[in-house]
């Protein structure tokens, strides 16, 4: 199939960008997007000109460094799946492809596509840890966790820091990425010891970052690559509520 | 050079506690006085650097994604194993490194497997303390599975994404150490060289993967954390930005490399479906558990599978290997499918595939039960290949994921350059010619958390602090090293791409020192690769500048060093004229078509030391002494 492609081009931080017009012809349906991405940069590359940029590594859905806007959907139109792991079967022949980076204040854009995200590192910085220094663990078993708590703090934790999230939200709130790493750890007993200080802490790291508030569009969830529920921002309001109501933090 | 492995003397299974008790410490108040530097934040990486910070050390640690969360440890899906026996099914320290020698066919050090063995335990206590949800069982306790290689059920898994979680918790203690103001923490930076300052390891050149701008680091040790080097193959389950750039380059400047030849093969990934393919997914072996790996009786059948009767198909482990059965270990898994294969038996448009089965199991077990052990990983291979693994079975077939080889080090995990420490999949020494499942994630956070944090202070508390700062001339020169090989991967202006020369380079390898080698190949690969190499530096072409993020100049970087590896790995695949592990040499195997080992001659450690021409290295070799096991032909029958 062939597909036209409508790209973001930005040479740097602070520079003005636009949409660049590129064919990728002879696409198959069982290449990816990023393969389809490749091969227009194959020849732009042999015609000497800078390939598009784009974050990506391990094209597996799991390392969370791809994330594209696709025709206005970050990470495009399958539902639970990074931009990697798309595949250009779910496209026809002649469509126009919108290609953006992620949009949000907090995400500056670097290159073309590439935009940065360390906001989400400092955001965990700020609490999404537990305390405990390599060898002061107790036996593994000493720590019962009931099946039904062990799976939803998994479900919580399969987050992937891509920041589909934050893309899709009309607010550019990081209310699910936070709530996912405050629901993963304060819901295991483990997670117990620190949990008011972490919501606290980790949402005021998240709002001094200038990611929006939450306001429920629930946006978030369906862009999500993991298909994280909100029902962990609403678990992680009352962890912050009970912060407050116990002031039992720092 | 001397190789010393530096074993500790005594009991095998005194070794460590008594190395423990000898070594030299660094005391609490000096440790703030020293700097490491760690590349890589991988479990490796990650473990090291918040355990090291947490002693008290100052950490520098670099990693080229733009989060050390990303690092391809993330990946590993099934699992890691451990010594717990929570399943009372008579697994012990001694079992566990009885089958990761036995499974490495006996290409490895007893006294750092069994060590490995013994810090396995404390390795799930630490995960569990950091909040890793592992499964558990309805009582609240831990769950465990069987794994391939293993006759019991050390496993320990979150879902089919453990690595994530492990490394994840990792991460955190790593984010915490960088908010406790220990560890630096230097996103999209990569390491392009090593300083030696009076033969000593004292610091790195980097690139900033944003700016451009070349830097030194000083400390008082170096680690490497960087991972394999299976990307060379182009094809592999490698992450995209995997490289050997950190160890080669320390290779360059000294750093003797191990066993390059022992890669491992894994058996079930999914197939090559075209050639604009950007790399292969794994899907867990796991599967395995549950799964029958079968493919066509009669060469050719291109029936579709659920139409190919019972009888006429051939459940090939099964039937060559009855006690192991789908569970063999990963080689005997990945040679036996391209035997098939090779006969014609293979399936899918390609050939190249064997089909892996869950009817019976979805018969047995039912279909929820199947959806819970695997549910991600069948909605994975779902996606990627359009074809629903409920009802059809999954097509699977080998593909590169693991580097036994890597810089060679001691017990002490220090390379022969003193103040080089290197862990995880960087260094070679835990596995062998072949490592079983679920072991990497166990090394990776062995030896972060509790083997280099031990070792690397007996070594600094013989180096005291002495200030060296990077305007010491050994690294404005190899700055200018450097800076002077960017501009000439700039200057050439060819007419090919970085990728388009990693994927002929990959294609000679996987043809010639892939699932199985021979004489004559190896030797056709020795002439192909310099004509190659010397054919990528007259015509590779790198648009942009250096002053800019740059993909295709960091490519190019990439393939350049892994130009250079290749010959090394064909040299040493030549070398070693047995079998073992995944080394399968095809003149020297049994009258069944098992790997056939050579212990008079080649039980050593290859080991290579630059000579400062890379096509003529100079070979030593660490003799390999048992013990405590005897060597025996591997036997999964």
């Amino acid at each position: 199939m062939n597909v036209t492609l409508k790209v973001w081009r930005q040479k740097g931080p602070n520079q003005p960008g636009g949409f660049v017009e590129y064919k990728a012809e002879g696409i198959i349906g069982d290449m990816s997007f990023l393969e389809m991405l490749d091969t227009v940069n194959e020849g732009l590359v042999a015609k000497g000109e800078p390939p598009i940029a784009f974050d990506n590594d391990c094209r597996e859905g799991i390392c969370g460094m791809c994330g594209l806007v696709i025709n206005g959907v970050p990470h495009g139109p399958s539902k639970g799946t990074t931009t990697c792991e798309l595949y250009m079967r779910h496209f026809h022949d002649g469509d126009t492809i919108v290609i953006e980076p992620w949009r949000s204040v907090a995400f500056p854009v670097m290159k073309d596509l590439i935009v940065d995200r360390s906001a989400f590192d400092r955001i965990v910085q700020a609490g999404g840890y537990i305390s405990c220094k390599t060898g002061s663990a107790i036996e593994a078993n000493t720590i019962p966790v009931p099946k039904p708590i062990a799976d939803r703090s998994m479900d919580a934790a399969t987050c992937i820091g891509c920041g589909a999230c934050v893309a899709a939200c009309p607010n550019g709130s990081a209310m699910l990425f936070t709530s996912a790493k405050i629901g993963h750890l304060n819901l295991l007993p483990q997670g117990k010891p620190e949990r008011f200080n972490r919501a606290v802490h980790m949402i005021e790291a998240m709002e001094a970052e200038k990611f929006g508030g939450c306001t429920n569009h629930g946006e978030c969830e369906a862009a999500c690559p993991k298909s994280i529920s909100i029902d962990f921002i609403a678990f992680v309001n009352r962890e912050y509520m009970g912060a407050y109501w116990t002031a039992d933090f720092e | 050079m001397k190789l010393d492995a530096k074993i500790p003397p005594g009991p095998l299974a005194e070794k460590w506690d008594n190395h423990l008790n000898t070594i030299k410490l660094v005391s609490p108040a000096n440790k703030r006085k020293y700097r490491i530097i760690i590349v890589g934040s991988g479990l490796g990486g990650a473990s090291a650097a918040a355990s090291l910070a947490e002693l008290g050390y100052d950490v520098d640690c670099f990693c080229y994604q733009d989060s050390p969360r990303r690092a391809h440890s993330i990946a590993a899906q099934g699992g890691i194993n451990s010594t717990k026996n929570y399943p009372n099914d008579n697994d012990s320290i001694w079992r566990l490194f009885y089958d990761t020698i036995k499974g490495g066919d006996y290409r490895a050090r007893e006294a750092n497997v069994y060590r490995l063995a013994q810090v396995s335990s404390n390795i799930i206590d630490q995960c569990v303390a950091q909040g890793v949800p592992f499964a558990r069982e309805y009582g609240g306790q831990l769950a465990n599975r069987s794994f391939g290689g293993a006759q019991v059920s050390r496993t320990f898994y979150a879902r089919g994404q453990t690595g994530q979680q492990l490394l994840l918790g990792a991460y955190q203690a790593l984010q915490r150490m960088i908010a406790a103001g220990k560890v630096t923490m230097h996103t999209r930076t990569e390491m392009l060289d090593l300083v030696l300052v009076d033969g000593r390891a004292r610091g790195i050149v980097t690139r900033d993967m944003v700016t451009g701008d070349v830097r030194s680091y000083a400390a008082d040790a170096v680690v490497l954390a960087s991972g394999g080097y299976g990307n060379i193959f182009f094809l592999s389950t490698n992450a995209k930005g995997c490289n050997t750039t950190a160890i080669w380059r320390a290779h360059k400047r000294g750093a003797a490399f191990a066993n390059p030849c022992f890669t491992q093969i894994h058996p079930t990934c999914i197939p090559v479906s075209n050639e604009y393919q950007s790399k292969l997914t794994l899907m867990s072996e796991s599967l395995r558990n549950d799964g029958r790996i079968w493919v066509p009786k009669k060469p050719g059948d291109k029936r579709p599978p659920n139409e190919i009767p019972e009888d006429e198909r051939d459940y090939y482990l099964e039937r060559r290997y009855p006690a192991f059965g789908n569970l063999v270990p990963r080689d005997v898994a990945s040679r036996n499918a391209k035997m098939v294969c090779d006969e014609g038996r293979g399936v899918g448009i390609s050939g190249l595939g064997v089909y892996l089965d869950f009817r019976d199991a979805i018969k047995r077990l039912g279909k929820k039960v199947i959806e819970e052990r695997y549910g991600n990983l069948f909605e994975m291979y779902e996606r990627i290949t359009g074809e629903n693994p409920y009802e059809v079975p999954m097509r699977i077939y080998p593909a590169s994921h693991y580097t036994m080889g890597g810089l060679w080090v001691d017990y002490n995990l220090m390379n022969n350059i003193p103040g080089l420490f290197v862990i995880g999949e960087a260094n070679f020494s835990d596995h062998g010619a072949n490592r079983l499942g679920a072991s990497a994630l166990m090394q990776g956070l062995a030896d972060g958390y509790f083997v280099l944090p031990n070792t690397i202070g007996d070594f600094l508390a013989q180096h005291r602090p002495d200030g060296l700062k990077t305007d010491h001339d050994e690294f404005r020169a190899v700055e200018k090293d450097v800076v002077d090989n960017v501009k000439k991967l700039l200057a050439v202006n060819g007419t090919r791409s970085a990728d388009s020369f990693h994927k002929e380079l990959g294609k000679i390898v996987w043809d010639y020192c892939g699932m199985s080698r021979n004489k004559e190949g190896l030797q056709k690969a020795l002439s192909l690769i310099p004509a190659l190499r010397e054919e990528f530096w007259k015509d590779i072409k790198v648009p942009g500048d250096n002053e800019e993020i740059n993909q295709s100049l960091e490519k190019a970087g990439r393939v350049a060093e892994f130009m250079e590896l290749a010959e090394l790995m064909c040299l040493d695949a030549l070398n070693r004229e047995e079998s073992c592990g995944g080394h399968y040499r095809e003149e020297y195997q049994t009258p069944e078509g098992e790997a056939l080992r050579n212990d008079e001659e080649y039980s050593y450690v290859s080991v290579w030391e630059y000579s400062g021409e890379f096509s003529k290295p100079i070979f030593h070799k660490e003799p390999l002494q048992f013990e405590f096991v005897t060597p025996t032909q591997r036997s999964y029958k």
